[in-house]
């Protein structure tokens, strides 16, 4: 690549040359460029210009190709957003099942094509909203699900056939699954229809997110069965979203983002592959999440890295054979530690922004965050304004009119390169750690990030990067904004339900359906189809998961 | 439990604690923790690195600790301030908790400030309860020491 191989590149390294002495060097002796220093949104350096590479056919033809073509560098389908637009998704839940299903049904009014259940925190880590230990925390920063009647309710008069559903659960993933299958029997539908995405991601919980309970192995064992069970039985169900969301969010770099991600997918195939299922049927159910945030030349850039090495990695690593298993398919979220609590109208253009960089970047769904979301759970209209934002891009903007319009882009085909090679030498480092496991144990991982959030906090503090209305052009004296508030008798509505569950639900099944829980646990056993009979008889969410941790134990981290 | 020898390296502008007194003292101890169930601890982090940068000793619990736990580890470690990061609007009844059990062991000369998500309209509910500082999302390193400094004086004065 370094030398050009024909007379035109030849020209333009001379016409570089000339306009560097005659046109670029007198410009700058008049006015030299700003004195800080220019790099992307995690950092890196940019050059002033970028050229076009010395190419030839043949790199076009390997590294970039055409869309739904191995490697999918320009999109995962052949038609793109021509033939269907990206799923509007809106993660959303609050309070009790009750107020999350009005939540869910407005946004469905309102042109949603797909539901996105945001869990509260006592039903991610497996308590119900009874237990003391979890007491004002209920319905905080999702819906509360203890039994299945919470989970009745949700989905009240919601055709489960007729919506794709993408649950935000990990921990607790088996559990809320089996319930989600239970209302797919009582609408009358057979489960293998049922379309959407269980985020089942443990890894990243370790690293980021913080909703483990049990120990790594036992939590990757659940992880294994739900694939084995989803393979099996829901053909059209994603069994795991593998999240870089989390880990960049905490403070990861854009490379790291991708490295870290596909490090944890590489540990998940293995996982599926020992457990003797083959690439071909398990690789195209597995799909990722990641974010968007504000530079929109990186982060379309990672989008596109992030297919290409993925694609090279099924085939060379996993000798997958279908094209499909090699598809990056993923699902963005606008950037939540962009968003500003000062001044938080201008969330508002950051969102656009970002959205548009994920539509660029080929996502298959969307969630775009509200403006209001620095300060609290969000309010009915600003959920409606980050809803109207993807449909502004969806059909007035042009970015869904033609495929990958950036590709080819003398900046973005380099960053592109750039952030594959970077995200490459992250998974070889984890690898010299010994695999993902060992790298989250020795807290390689989680050390990386620490490092790389403390430099962008420095960034912002120093004023070497600029953040609008926060270290430069703020406001003396905001207004005081209205957020949304969860109802305060939350918690004592949850209560009161499971109170009434527990009364009538037969007492005799939910112990003999826990004693069988509690006995898989102890084999290798598949655990789904013991925590689906429990969940039919109306055990909740935290007996299950005490019975798991009788067998399994409770995660402790290690801190440095 | 994450210990840390205090580092020399200053903030910009904030001279290390040690140089703040007139006689040269042991460097004052600091819990930072993350109270309940979320897990959000980048902003925690990242001001535990910048105490620590201070000259302070910081004391990092990690995440989702109970309001015991926080309360048991700030008086075995004898800490003067105990800050605590929260994201998930369980504020109010968590910081309750903390300043109920703080006054049960006898410990009320701690320091208590917490930082996160928290809505304005929350900050006097909190002061009453007696958390002594709040930090809101976008505050500075500077702002933080500062107000931690003079916090740490009122403390000593008090003694």
């Amino acid at each position: 690549m370094a030398k050009p191989d024909d007379g035109s590149d030849h020209r333009i390294e001379e016409a570089r040359k000339e306009w560097e002495t005659h046109v670029l060097a007198p410009a700058l002796k008049r006015a030299p460029e700003a004195d800080h220093p220019f790099t992307t949104g995690s950092g890196a350096p940019l050059k002033p210009l970028y050229l076009p590479q010395p190419s030839s056919e043949a790199t076009y033809l390997e590294r970039v190709g055409f869309p739904g073509q191995y490697p999918f560098t320009r999109g995962v389908q052949a038609t793109m957003y021509r033939g269907r637009l990206w799923t509007m998704r809106q993660y959303a839940g609050f309070g009790t099942a009750e107020e999350t299903n009005r939540r869910y049904q407005y946004l469905l009014r309102q042109g949603s094509t797909g539901l996105s259940v945001a869990f509260d925190l006592p039903t991610q880590i497996g308590y119900d909203s009874d237990d003391p230990l979890v007491s004002g925390e209920v319905g905080r920063v999702g819906v509360a699900v203890s039994t299945l009647h919470d989970m009745e309710t949700l989905f009240r008069d919601i055709p489960v056939g007729r919506v794709s559903t993408s649950m935000t659960i990990n921990s607790t993933a088996a559990i809320l699954l089996a319930m989600y299958l239970v209302i797919a029997e009582q609408q009358g539908l057979p489960i293998q229809a049922l379309t959407g995405t269980i985020q089942n991601d443990m890894l990243k919980e370790y690293i980021a997110r913080g909703t483990y309970r049990f120990p790594p192995h036992p939590s990757l064992r659940l992880t294994r069965d739900l694939f084995v069970y989803c393979t099996k039985f829901l053909p059209k169900w994603n069994s795991i979203s593998v999240s870089g969301f989390h880990m960049r969010e905490a403070g990861a770099t854009a490379a790291q983002e991708i490295g870290f991600t596909l490090a944890n997918a590489i540990c998940y195939l293995d996982i599926a592959v020992k457990a003797g299922l083959e690439i071909d049927a398990f690789a195209p159910r597995l799909t990722f999440f990641f974010t968007a945030q504000s530079d929109l030349f990186e982060e379309v850039a990672k989008f596109r890295a992030a297919r290409r090495l993925y694609a090279r990695l099924l085939k060379d690593r996993f000798h997958a054979k279908d094209p499909r298993s090699m598809m990056l398919r993923f699902h963005t979220q606008t950037s939540g530690v962009a968003l500003t609590a000062q001044q938080p109208e201008n969330n508002v253009v950051r969102v656009a922004l970002q959205a548009l960089a994920a539509v660029l970047g080929g996502t298959q769904s969307l969630h775009t965050n509200c403006r209001d979301e620095a300060l609290a759970l969000p309010s009915e209209e600003s959920v409606r304004l980050a809803l109207r934002t993807q449909q502004v891009l969806a059909y007035e903007s042009g970015a869904a009119n033609s495929i990958d319009p950036l590709g080819g882009s003398y900046l973005i085909e380099s960053l592109t390169d750039r952030l594959e090679a970077e995200a490459e030498q992250y998974i070889r480092d984890i690898e010299q750690c010994g695999g993902m496991v060992q790298a989250i144990e020795q807290g390689y991982v989680q050390r990386q990030i620490e490092q790389a959030a403390y430099e962008y906090g420095q960034s912002v503090e120093t004023g070497s990067r600029v953040i609008v209305g926060v270290n430069k052009f703020r406001e003396e004296h905001e207004p005081e904004p209205e957020t949304f508030l969860v109802p305060e008798d939350t918690e004592q509505k949850q209560i009161e339900a499971i109170r009434m569950v527990k009364r009538s639900r037969s007492e005799q099944k939910v112990q003999e359906s826990l004693g069988a829980v509690e006995r898989a646990a102890q084999t290798d056993d598949n655990l789904m189809p013991a925590i689906l009979e429990a969940v039919r008889a109306y055990a909740t969410t935290g007996e299950i998961c005490q019975r798991l941790e009788h067998v399994f134990g409770e995660y402790e981290p290690i801190l440095d | 439990m994450g210990k840390s020898k205090p580092s020399d390296v200053a903030i910009e502008g904030i001279p290390p604690v040690s140089e703040q007194e007139e006689t040269k003292r042991i460097p004052e101890r600091v819990l930072i923790g993350k109270v309940g169930l979320d897990g959000h601890d980048r902003g925690a982090k990242y001001v535990a690195h910048i105490l620590r940068d201070a000259g302070y000793e910081v004391i990092y619990t990690g995440i989702r600790r109970t309001p015991k736990q926080i309360v048991e580890t700030a008086i075995q470690e004898d800490v003067a301030v105990i800050g605590l990061s929260l994201l998930s609007g369980a504020h109010k009844r968590l910081l309750k908790q903390v300043m109920d059990l703080l006054k049960d062991r006898g410990a009320i000369d701690i320091v208590v400030v917490a930082g996160g998500s928290i809505p304005s309209s929350d900050i006097p509910v909190l002061k009453a309860m007696g958390i002594a500082e709040v930090f809101t999302p976008g505050v500075s390193s500077q702002s933080i020491l500062e107000a931690l400094a003079s916090l740490l004086k009122a403390r000593r004065q008090a003694a």
